[in-house]
């Protein structure tokens, strides 16, 4: 049940218990207990939504930045990245094989905010070795879901 | 013109939802639940290698039976899952669609007069086929008490001297029944006593939700008398790349083989290329579809249980056909109100023979938004009805 159920509420986080129960075929106790599990577990870390922000009147620029660093002796690249992904403005922080050793995604509001947070906050961090920024001009997908277009039903009617 | 048309195909009737369908085309904003194809679309690796092959310029026909690598991938795939051997070169051959194959298959076998035993209700197609070939339906009309089952006493009541072909079509469209491994035993020892051919119909082997098909050509004795249907239109949302297979004896597909090469000479070639991907890599993608299935098809069994509606639990394919009996209304009757009246098409039963009556035909082949709609409005409509009764 465990895997079904992930798979159903990372899908649609907002889905009700008895609902869970019905499409998994069991008791909505076995749902409450395995879903309490999975957050104790930490391997549900939240319940977020995904919002397309630029059909809103709201400003945002995301911003991929690509570093690269000195690992620490004893630390590896944990302790800057922990340097890093403790500001709020990064959205999500990984460490990456090839070319270089964090990705780091920043979402702000404009692209000075973004510039300030690269000129002024990361690359004066000890460790970072050099930094280059790439700003995302279109997001086509995000999470598995498609923004671009809604699916429309275009089967047609036969004879079966 | 003047001279008349031929009468054994003007005898033929069209098929009996035409007309629903009819009514559902001049309507707007209607939930559908009637179509009988997958909601997804083709998984996207498979699609990519469609068009890699018309890059490719891979336009040409291919040999009569099929793709060489197409036809290996089948029979692994056989192998894989009933544990049963074809030789890619001379037991296959691949149609356009599994529908084709039914009619060659028929065509193949049988001399004028003979019997072709159908159970229904079920696809559309054999009745018809086996008209056209000169054959005699001879129709077994499934019970709601056996879950749809075919019966081992209903099969020896249905046989005769001239009997030749039982259609064998599970999991079933449109009862979602199936028949697991000890029902085919009881089935196949009549058929090596009898020495009769089985078709088995399997195009929904993918979608079993308890567990896996069990195919009746796996049985001992039953190869040599089976003709095994498939094809990819349910089990990898295909249904418009038109693509199925047959698998049996090379006595038979050599005939099968010579009214496909003058009628269709071969399936589709860009299909042909993407099937062999879909068989390669396509399991994660069907393992998610039946996931998905699974959901809708537990929720609507919950739906009809609270709505105080019977329905037997199917274990197949992607249909619940539930009892609409207390309502004292042919399933037309029930189908054309509900349809007027809430804007809510389903399938009235009867369209699969006379057997489906008293049932609609629910797909759910739809999201599971679409179908939590239409059940609020089955919900609303089925009071009213009571309400009406009282």
């Amino acid at each position: 049940m465990r895997e079904e159920l992930l798979a159903i509420i990372e899908k649609n986080s907002r889905i009700g218990l008895n609902e869970l129960a019905v499409l998994l075929g069991v008791e909505e106790a076995a749902v409450l207990s395995e879903l309490e599990t999975l957050e104790k577990e930490g391997i549900i870390c939240g319940y977020h939504t995904l919002i397309d922000w630029d059909k809103t009147s709201i400003e945002k620029v995301t911003g991929l930045i690509e570093v690269r660093v000195t690992p620490q002796r004893g630390q590896g690249f944990d302790s800057v990245a922990e340097r890093i992904y403790n500001y709020p403005e990064v959205r999500a922080t990984y460490l990456i094989s090839g070319g270089y050793d964090l990705l780091v995604v920043l979402e702000e509001k404009s692209l000075r905010d973004i510039s300030n947070f690269v000129t002024y906050k990361l690359s004066t961090l000890d460790g970072v070795l050099s930094t280059a920024t790439h700003f995302v001009l279109k997001k086509y997908k995000y999470n598995g879901t498609i923004l671009a277009k809604k699916q429309e039903d275009e089967r047609e009617m036969f004879t079966p | 013109m003047t001279k008349e048309l031929s009468n054994k195909v003007l005898a033929i009737k069209p098929s009996g939802i035409r007309k629903f369908f009819d009514l559902v085309s001049e309507m707007k904003d209607v939930i559908s639940l009637g179509v009988g194809e997958p909601d997804f679309d083709t998984p996207w690796h498979i699609r990519d290698e469609g068009i890699y092959a018309l890059e490719k310029g891979r336009t040409f026909y291919t040999s009569n039976s099929g793709l060489k690598s197409l036809r290996q991938e089948i029979c692994n795939y056989i192998k894989k899952t009933q544990n049963v051997e074809y030789n890619p070169d001379n037991e296959v051959i691949v149609t356009v669609g599994g529908s084709e194959a039914i009619d060659i298959g028929i065509r193949a076998l049988v001399n004028d007069g003979d019997e072709v035993i159908i159970p229904q209700p079920s696809y559309v197609s054999y009745e018809p086929c086996a008209i056209l070939a000169n054959a005699k339906p001879v129709i077994i009309n499934l019970k709601a008490e056996n879950e749809f089952r075919l019966k081992p006493e209903e099969l020896l009541n249905a046989i005769t001297d001239k009997t030749k072909i039982l259609i064998l079509p599970f999991p079933n469209n449109p009862t979602g029944s199936i028949m697991d491994r000890a029902d085919l035993e009881a089935i196949a020892k009549i058929i090596i006593e009898k020495d009769i051919y089985v078709m088995s119909d399997e195009i929904y082997s993918e979608l079993s939700y308890k567990e896996k098909h069990v195919s009746i050509a796996s049985l001992a004795g039953m190869k040599e008398r089976t003709i095994l249907i498939n094809g990819f239109s349910k089990a990898y949302a295909m249904t418009g790349w038109r693509l199925g297979y047959a698998c049996a004896p090379k006595e038979i597909i050599k005939q099968m083989t010579k009214i496909h090469q003058f009628a269709i000479m071969c399936a589709p070639t860009t299909s042909q290329y993407a099937a062999v991907e879909a068989l390669k890599n396509g399991d994660d993608d069907v393992a998610m579809m039946r996931q998905e299935y699974n959901q809708r098809r537990r929720f609507l069994l919950n739906a009809f249980k609270e709505m105080n509606i019977p329905c037997f639990e199917p274990f197949g394919a992607f249909y619940v056909f539930p009892c609409i009996k207390e309502f004292g209304m042919t399933s037309e009757e029930f189908a054309t109100r509900f349809l007027q009246e809430e804007k809510v098409a389903a399938v009235p039963g009867t369209a699969f023979g006379d057997s489906g009556e008293g049932h609609l035909r629910i797909s759910y082949a739809y999201s599971l938004e679409n179908l939590k709609k239409a059940m609020e409005r089955m919900k609303r409509f089925v009071e009213r009805l009571r309400e009406e009764k009282r």
